[in-house]
């Protein structure tokens, strides 16, 4: 019989801890509530809040209020209507200055340059029919909406990582431009947390 | 510096120029299309609003290299003989007072009938709120709109 090498065996374990198969030694509840809420502290900060609201438009500001006096509207695809478009405003980068527009590029696949995309501004705010909304959810109620694949954007566990890792729009919360505050923990702390939740259980806050 | 190409209003320019030089400086100081207008520099009010690709952008936060090998449409753009269905309802209502913000406000209203032919109230506010006006010309704004949708119904729609 063929012997199973060892990175073999350990492509599995993380494949399967990634794809809805925790072992019984390594699941912990506590941990993964703990890590969880910590988490939170990003996922309910305005940084992302302001893109992922209960309502049909975005807001701004570390307060979280209504987006200027603009009437904007999400649209089906989340990229705004008519002569209203996220990124009709918004470019691939921030603007310099106070008050001015900040941006992000498409989002690089894997690491590399999305070719297809290159030079074109991303920013929108979920399509409508996943609206996946942060403002106003607990803990709770927030951990269980990432864990539904129809309400997260058909991620798996995996592809949450994956996206809150190399999304630009995510990263941009850490360099948000002149006079926005980043969230409360390091970009990297919180991918860190965000993969305990995963690898102890997923367990959700009440 | 460096050479960046797109179709301006039908036709192919080349312009030298810093990449992140805003789109509105180059139509403006480059390219000597004034018709394109400063207002805020801030993507706010809307004066500087051209068609890129056919979208409404705002010229004057838009890096130039974002029109390499695009289409760009001013307000020069839109019809020159005037036959816009936008410009002949902005004519026969009279709609502007000042007339700073008009070039802007056409260039929205254009997008939205080109996305929507026969626009209610709540599309024009939807597709308005970002053109702003001192003089307040709202009233015959939405009137023009509505008159333009008539106007390109008879003609067969925009494209």
């Amino acid at each position: 019989m063929r012997r199973i090498e060892f990175p073999f065996l350990a492509f599995l374990v993380c494949i399967f801890s990634l794809t809805g198969i925790v072992s019984a030694q390594t699941r912990d509840d506590a941990r993964a509530r703990a890590a969880f809420l910590e988490a939170f502290k990003v996922f309910s900060h305005a940084r992302c809040v302001n893109c992922h609201p209960a309502g049909d438009a975005p807001l701004q500001g570390e307060e979280s209020r209504p987006h200027l006096s603009l009437r904007l509207r999400r649209g089906a695809d989340g990229e705004g209507v008519y002569a209203i478009k996220c990124s009709n405003c918004h470019q691939t980068q921030n603007q310099p200055g106070l008050h001015m527009p900040p941006g992000a590029p498409y989002p690089l696949q894997n690491g590399s340059e999305d070719l297809l995309h290159r030079g074109e501004p991303r920013w929108h705010l979920p399509p409508a029919a996943t609206p996946m909304v942060f403002e106003k959810r607990t803990p709770g109620q927030l951990c269980r909406q990432l864990l539904d694949k129809r309400k997260n954007g058909g991620l798996t566990p995996e592809q949450l990582v994956q996206h809150i890792s190399h999304d630009p729009l995510v990263l941009w919360g850490w360099n948000p431009g002149e006079g926005r505050n980043a969230p409360p923990i390091s970009h990297t702390e919180f991918v860190q947390r965000v993969g305990e939740w995963i690898e102890k259980g997923r367990a959700c806050p009440r | 510096m460096g050479k960046i190409v797109f179709n301006l209003n039908g036709q192919s320019v080349t312009v030298d120029a810093e990449p992140d030089k805003p789109l509105l400086w180059v139509l403006r100081e480059d390219l000597r299309l004034t018709g394109t207008k400063y207002g805020c520099g801030m993507a706010i009010c809307g004066c500087c609003v051209v068609h890129l690709n056919g979208d409404a952008i705002r010229s004057c936060v838009t890096p130039v290299a974002r029109a390499e090998g695009k289409t760009v449409t001013t307000i020069e753009g839109l019809a020159r003989d005037l036959s816009h269905p936008v410009q002949r309802a902005w004519l026969e209502v009279q709609v502007p007072q000042c007339g700073y913000c008009q070039p802007g406000q056409m260039m929205s209203a254009a997008c939205l009938l080109a996305q929507k032919a026969n626009p209610t109230d709540t599309d024009i506010d939807d597709a308005m709120s970002g053109n702003l006006c001192r003089c307040g010309t709202y009233p015959r704004i939405r009137r023009a709109i509505h008159l333009a949708a008539e106007i390109a119904a008879g003609k067969g729609g925009l494209k």
